[in-house]
């Protein structure tokens, strides 16, 4: 009675070998999932892979083996740079972000020093007749602008302080900061790169795309 | 006999690890220099001298040292965090690419309401029939947009133990 119900894992079907019953790929590499295995024994191989979940508890193991799915994932995609494209594209969008932030408050809390709400507007629209614009946009965008109005009343909005704590807690954002978790001296080295080939590749290719890796 | 003793080829670092001879077309030779052999030893416990040379070899020449230094980056980040090496760092960044796109949306959402009450009440004195409401905030360039081509895969952990890299070191995010 040989029930061997259990069909073997995806890492011995690729590894042709009986899956024993204690084997420590089974876990973490299930039979419907052939590519995760593939890739992972290409990119690190398969006894790589044994002493580092062998070196880890075993809470540990899915995550260390989803991580280096992901890695050699990312590595199979681009053979060059890997997951440190991947951190030099997030870095270029974290700073770009910063930059689209900086500038969009900074134009929000132009409205805030003028002062504007609804009520200050129309009672300020009434009160002059002169046919003034407001210059709204630094850059001049849809309006006219002829001169400044000053409004008296004040507006502020619900979520003023919410953006405006949010702007100054910048330290959470400097993306240089996580990286020196590992190492911010190899991160000076790799910035000689052309992290821009990653970065500038993926924008302009458009080839990542928002897919989950297996 | 003469001496065969040639010193101008140092072994590598790579060749010097695997106690081999540092042949004159050694794929590693020019990316693992014999002063440098930690990176060497990493890159070897975590990918394996074969699968380099094999990655190596399927790329184009000039892009060989940066594949060599990212692999060795991987290989230290995964020395120093075995369960998510660079990985974690991905996380981190990810959560807070999302996290200033809400913020950005929401001071653009601000502006957009300031504009269009400024427009809507000029509107009536001033304008004609223009309505256009621009929210071109100056010199920027847009909301980032993740969607725009400049996505990559979203690495989404199963957190069992917390999530990475919230450590004083990385800068916390929340």
């Amino acid at each position: 009675m040989a029930s061997s119900s259990t069909s073997p894992c995806a890492a011995c079907k690729f590894l042709r070998r009986k899956c024993q019953p204690e084997c420590v790929f089974a876990p973490y590499f299930p039979p419907d999932q052939p590519q995760k295995f593939a890739n992972v024994h290409k990119v690190f191989g398969a006894s790589n892979v044994t002493k580092l979940l062998n070196e880890l508890q075993p809470h540990q193991r899915e995550d260390a083996v989803n991580s280096l799915a992901y890695e050699a994932d990312m590595r199979l995609r681009d053979p060059v740079y890997g997951c440190v494209g991947v951190i030099s594209l997030l870095q270029h969008q974290l700073r770009q972000l910063q930059m689209d932030l900086s500038c969009a408050k900074s134009e929000l809390s132009k409205y805030q020093n003028l002062g504007l709400s609804s009520h200050g507007l129309i009672a300020a629209a009434h009160h002059h007749h002169h046919h003034q614009g407001i210059n709204i946009l630094g850059g001049g965008g849809g309006v006219s602008s002829r001169d400044h109005h000053h409004f008296h009343h004040q507006l502020f909005p619900v979520n003023q302080q919410q953006v405006i704590r949010a702007f100054d807690s910048g330290n959470g954002y400097d993306a240089s900061g996580l990286l020196a978790m590992n190492m911010s001296s190899s991160i000076g080295q790799l910035s000689g790169f052309q992290p821009s080939r990653a970065a500038a590749g993926a924008a302009a290719d458009g080839r990542r795309t928002p897919v989950e890796p297996s | 006999m003469a001496s065969s003793s040639s010193y101008s080829n140092p072994p590598c670092a790579a060749c010097k690890f695997l106690r081999r001879k540092c042949l004159p077309g050694c794929i590693f030779a020019p990316y693992f220099p014999p002063e440098e052999p930690t990176k060497f030893a990493n890159v070897h416990k975590i990918f394996g001298a074969s699968n380099v040379s094999k990655l190596l070899n399927e790329i184009l020449p000039h892009q060989r040292e940066d594949a060599v230094n990212s692999l060795a980056y991987e290989a230290e980040a995964r020395l120093k965090d075995p369960v998510y090496g660079c990985v974690g760092a991905i996380s981190v960044l990810q959560r807070q690419v999302l996290q200033l796109q809400k913020e950005l949306d929401a001071t653009n959402a601000d502006l957009m309401r300031y504009t269009n009450l400024v427009m809507n009440t000029t509107h009536r004195r001033s304008f004609d029939g223009h309505n256009r409401v621009n929210v071109g905030y100056g010199g920027g360039s847009g909301s980032f947009d993740p969607n725009s081509g400049y996505a990559v895969p979203y690495y989404c952990p199963s957190w069992s133990n917390g999530p990475p890299g919230e450590n004083p070191e990385t800068g916390g995010d929340d």
